[in-house]
């Protein structure tokens, strides 16, 4: 099976440093196309999960593992930090980094097992972790509040509350552009090398001294932790949380926008996030249709652009350019 | 001097026309698809065809009414980003609509910031307690349904029961409510049991129930496929005791489903199911048997409870319009709030500051399944 | 107390053997294509809500079965053919979406073409529980096992016994070595959608009388179908056998001794702890060697 190391961006990181200063540049002018809450909605979901996606992409577009379960970890973030903060008082951004550290303890200590498996194995295993995680969730509602979800008080410390849409939007635009920039410098440095060596074969890898284990649950631990941190932030955002976030419906969405923006690339992970989230927004206008549309969107677009949509369109300007010379 | 008069009065006039073309919208999201299809899609038609008959009839304060409806899927996040365009993209004037409780639970921060009248549509206690000052809701709440099955089983002697229920929301709300207020009715469960989201099999659960000891009833709290299915392996297992469903099974569907064996279920419902059979003197008859005739004329398909909550919804907030005399949001809410003896499909509203949902248990009824249909319960 | 124990037993088989024919289906198409397809479930509800709805128009029910099963076959061999082979030479993960996007293009259809209601299929031959050592089986169940039997024992038939059947076996144990044997793969893949399509469909027809069917339920027994594929080794015909009925029986024994509320819960742990020990499925292949 050909790698996506081949469309993965060279070392040479002028390619993801041009990505992330456009990526910056977006991010501050968006707001000039945004004509009221409602949009701003739609672009603070976007980068909430795109915050995901390139941490999701990390472990299956670099380090070529795959989780069909991540959603558990986005909701594991999401009620542990509504949990503490609305059950036990706990002031919000120390329940949101305590979340988001158990998190990451449980992915490690979950990980390990786990992670020896490999291809459909391993994909069930993470789906069967995202399930768990669902159901217990779902079925504690003397804790969590059940189906029906429960409140989530405000981010904020000592009176200052992280309130209204404009505010949120800068706060999760400069968290989505750190992501991407932690992403693309753990991928020029020697872990992301090994990651990629994994990909490609991890006997290989294993014979020039890199040890799969530890580094995939690396990835792995890093990239449940975004999603965790995700999670919470979208809970605190909306001050509402159900157990759908936590849904293995939510996970195969999550790992659609990856493979759908173009896996080995984080610009690919924020793209496939940004089209994956809005298009369902303005497809509501067909009603009925809309799920058929969307099918279609997906079928037609992975078929036609089987490495992604920015590793294909990457590819395109690089042929025109190159024609043009 | 007078033609300035003239001028005047005719920007004056003109500018009235203007305003009076101006629709009144009314805001909805609806769980037209997804696993709560079958609460949203009625509630859908039915707004459509109300918002139509009332448009037809001259509007609301010599406006039109004009309805934006969004399917929310039963997902809560989409139902916040549909309200949140409904708020500030479409400016609507007020919404009717979350057809489940964790969408109007997920989107009554919004409606409370934006300080814009909210009459939902769904069914938890939660909704309306605590009281939130721009939500309303327009069903009976599940605490009150498990209240009308508790007074029945006590009638009949019942003081040991036994609980399944299903994955949902509504499931599991509705179970909450029942197991929090049984002592009050002198009832004891014996046995609580769930089943799964697309489970095709309950007979594990149903078989353990039937060995339970000192089960007098069995109560299933959920709606969709799976009381369909319990109550077909009910029969299939030979258990003989009283059978009671949730309001969530209340419609026509359920009866074809379920086949021979919803024979003899008991379930409290609202007058609508009945509404032929109500006696003349019964204060609910005329507005049920119309909204009945009307819907099933128009849809050729049989009306359900959860239609009648949109149309409850609807009315409400026309009658709330009507008395505010503009579309001023606070205006139109205190006006919900001294709404008092409005007739709907699920009873007599009677709201105040303290009671957001306006009904009491009378105009829930016991009805028995016999005979494949639907007959008010001795 | 034993009485219990064979309901919960017949239960789990009953149910099992659904789980057992969607499993079939994944592990075909995996067999020929690396592709786990995510629309397998939507076959399951194409093939009840197809034949629900010929009944309802008024055909006798043996010909709207067959008719619903022949109906979902046309559509697996389109997906095929649409969708698989214009992306013959993408990354596997990129076919597994395009079957996502394949999952949710079949759902909206179903809710356009058909409806967003319920409905039932009425039982093979009546509704008449039998009694079997002081526990119940609906006449139904047995159709399901009955059939899942013949099914299986066609299949053996087939792909032991006719050339087909050889070449797609071939495919699956070594694609190169059967493309130089002259086996066409395009035509393999082909066979095997439509075959997975059909069984599928026939799970679907099957447990319609038992537990409805709607224009959703494709979800979660793909889903089921998947982990007992897995279960059974991904890729295994008796595997995908064993790993459904497997599965039903951890259910419907999970529910009745552990506890109702979690009995997914309870089966996704077994599995995930039968992958962690043997980790090619109970009746899966061993690879000898990886190849770097």
């Amino acid at each position: 099976m050909a790698s996506p190391a081949a469309a993965a961006p060279p070392s040479a990181s002028s390619a993801p440093r041009r990505s992330l200063l456009a990526l910056a540049a977006m991010v501050a002018l968006l707001p000039l196309a945004l004509p009221n809450n409602y949009t701003y909605e739609v672009a603070i979901l976007v980068g909430l999960n795109a915050i995901v996606c390139v941490g999701l992409n990390l472990l299956i577009g670099y380090a070529g593992q795959i989780s069909l379960g991540h959603a558990g970890f986005f909701g594991l973030g999401a009620y542990g930090t509504a949990f503490l903060a609305a059950r036990y008082g706990w002031p919000t951004p120390a329940s949101l980094a305590a979340a988001v550290a158990a998190v990451a303890l449980l992915a490690w200590a979950v990980g390990r097992p786990i992670l020896r498996l490999k291809g459909h194995a391993l994909a069930m295993a993470t789906l069967g972790m995202g399930i768990i995680v669902a159901v217990v969730i779902a079925t504690e509602d003397r804790y969590t509040g059940g189906p029906d979800g429960m409140s989530v008080p405000p981010l904020g410390i000592a009176g200052h509350v992280l309130a209204g849409e404009r505010a949120w939007y800068w706060v999760v635009g400069v968290l989505l552009v750190a992501t991407v920039w932690l992403a693309q410098n753990l991928i020029d440095s020697p872990r992301g090398r090994a990651w990629r060596a994994l990909h490609g074969s991890e006997f290989a890898a294993s014979a020039i001294g890199i040890d799969p284990a530890r580094h995939k649950l690396a990835a792995f631990v890093l990239s449940a932790a975004l999603a965790a941190f995700a999670g919470a932030l979208t809970a605190h955002y909306a001050g509402f949380i159900t157990p759908a976030k936590a849904s293995f419906l939510h996970s195969i969405e999550l790992v659609t926008m990856v493979v759908f923006g173009g896996m080995a690339s984080s610009l690919g992970a924020v793209v496939g996030a940004a089209v994956l989230t809005t298009l369902p927004q303005l497809l509501t206008v067909f009603k009925e249709y809309e799920m058929v549309l969307l099918g279609a969107v997906l079928m037609l677009t992975m078929i036609f652009m089987p490495q992604g949509l920015v590793p294909t369109l990457g590819k395109t300007l690089a042929a025109a350019r190159g024609k043009s010379r | 001097m007078l033609s300035r008069t003239l001028l005047a009065a005719a920007s004056l006039a003109f500018a009235c026309a203007a305003s009076a073309q101006e629709p009144i919208r009314v805001g909805a999201f609806l769980s037209v698809t997804g696993p709560a299809a079958f609460l949203g899609d009625p509630e859908q038609k039915t707004l459509e065809l109300y918002v139509e008959k009332l448009n037809a009839a001259g509007g609301v304060l010599g406006r039109k009414l004009q309805l934006i409806a969004y399917d929310s899927a039963g997902d809560a996040e989409k139902a916040r980003a549909f309200t949140k365009r409904l708020i500030e993209q479409d400016n609507v004037d007020f919404i009717v609509g979350g057809s489940t409780t964790g969408e109007t639970m997920a989107v009554v921060p919004l409606i409370e910031q934006a300080g814009m009248p909210f009459i939902s549509l769904a069914g938890a206690v939660v909704i309306v307690e605590p009281v939130k000052k721009w939500v309303f809701k327009t069903p009976h709440s599940d605490r009150q349904a498990c209240e009308r099955i508790f007074v029945d089983m006590k009638a009949r002697g019942t003081t040991k029961i036994a609980l399944i229920s299903g994955p949902g929301g509504f499931d599991k709300s509705m179970r909450a409510q029942c197991m929090g207020v049984a002592k009050n009715y002198g009832i004891e469960i014996l046995a609580d049991e769930a089943y799964g989201a697309g489970d095709t099999d309950m007979t594990a659960q149903l078989s353990k129930i039937k060995n339970t000891a000192g089960v007098q009833a069995v109560l299933n709290c959920g709606f969709g496929q799976g009381p369909a299915i319990v109550t077909k392996n009910y029969k299939q297992l030979g258990i003989s005791q009283p059978f009671y469903q949730s309001h969530g099974v209340a419609s026509k569907g359920y009866i074809q489903l379920a086949g021979d064996a919803a024979e003899g279920v008991r379930l409290p419902a609202a007058a609508l199911l009945v509404a032929e059979t109500l006696p003349d003197s019964d204060p609910q008859k005329k507005v049920v048997l119309g909204y009945k005739r009307e819907y099933e004329a128009r849809f050729k398909s049989d009306v359900s409870t959860f239609g009648g909550h949109a149309y409850d919804g609807l009315m409400i907030a026309v009658e709330a319009l009507k008395k505010a005399g503009s579309t001023d949001k606070a205006k139109v809410r205190d006006a919900i709030e001294s709404v008092r003896g409005l007739m709907g499909t699920a009873g007599a509203f009677n709201f105040s500051p303290t009671d957001h949902v306006g009904l009491d248990v009378s105009g829930l009824r016991m009805l028995e399944i016999r005979k494949g249909d639907w007959t008010l319960a001795k | 107390m034993s009485a219990q124990l064979v309901q919960f037993l017949l239960t789990g088989l009953t149910v099992g053997a659904i789980y057992a024919l969607v499993a079939l289906g994944f592990a075909i198409i995996y067999n020929a294509s690396h592709v786990i397809n995510f629309a397998q479930g939507e076959f399951v509800m194409i093939g009840g809500m197809a034949a629900a709805s010929f009944v309802e128009a008024g055909l006798p029910l043996p010909l709207a079965a067959l008719l619903a099963v022949a109906g979902a076959m046309l559509v697996g061999l389109a997906l095929e053919k649409l969708a698989v082979e214009p992306a013959r030479g993408a990354p596997v993960v990129t076919l597994i979406i395009i079957t996502i996007g394949a999952s949710i293009l079949l759902r909206g259809l179903a809710s356009l073409v058909w409806d967003k209601k319920i409905h039932a299929l009425p039982a093979f031959s009546g509704e008449t529980p039998l009694n079997l050592g002081g526990a119940t089986l609906l006449p139904q169940s047995l159709w399901v096992l009955g059939a899942t039997v013949l099914t299986v024992a066609l299949l053996w038939w087939f792909f032991n016994r006719t050339l087909t059947g050889k070449a797609i076996l071939a495919v699956s144990h070594n694609r190169l070595a059967a493309q130089l044997m002259g086996i066409s793969v395009r035509r393999v893949l082909l066979v095997s959608f439509g075959l997975s399509a059909a069984l599928g469909a026939l799970a679907g027809v099957l447990i319609a009388p038992i537990s409805f069917t709607s224009w959703d339920i494709g979800v979660m027994l793909g889903l089921k179908g998947f982990a007992a594929a897995i279960l059974g080794g991904m890729g295994s015909g008796p595997g995908a056998i064993v790993g459904g009925l497997a599965l039903g029986l951890i259910e419907s024994l999970g529910a009745g001794y552990v506890s109702s509320a979690y009995k997914d819960v309870f089966a996704f742990v077994i599995i995930l702890a039968a992958l962690i020990f043997l980790p090619d499925g109970l009746a899966g292949r061993r690879r000898a060697t990886e190849r770097v």
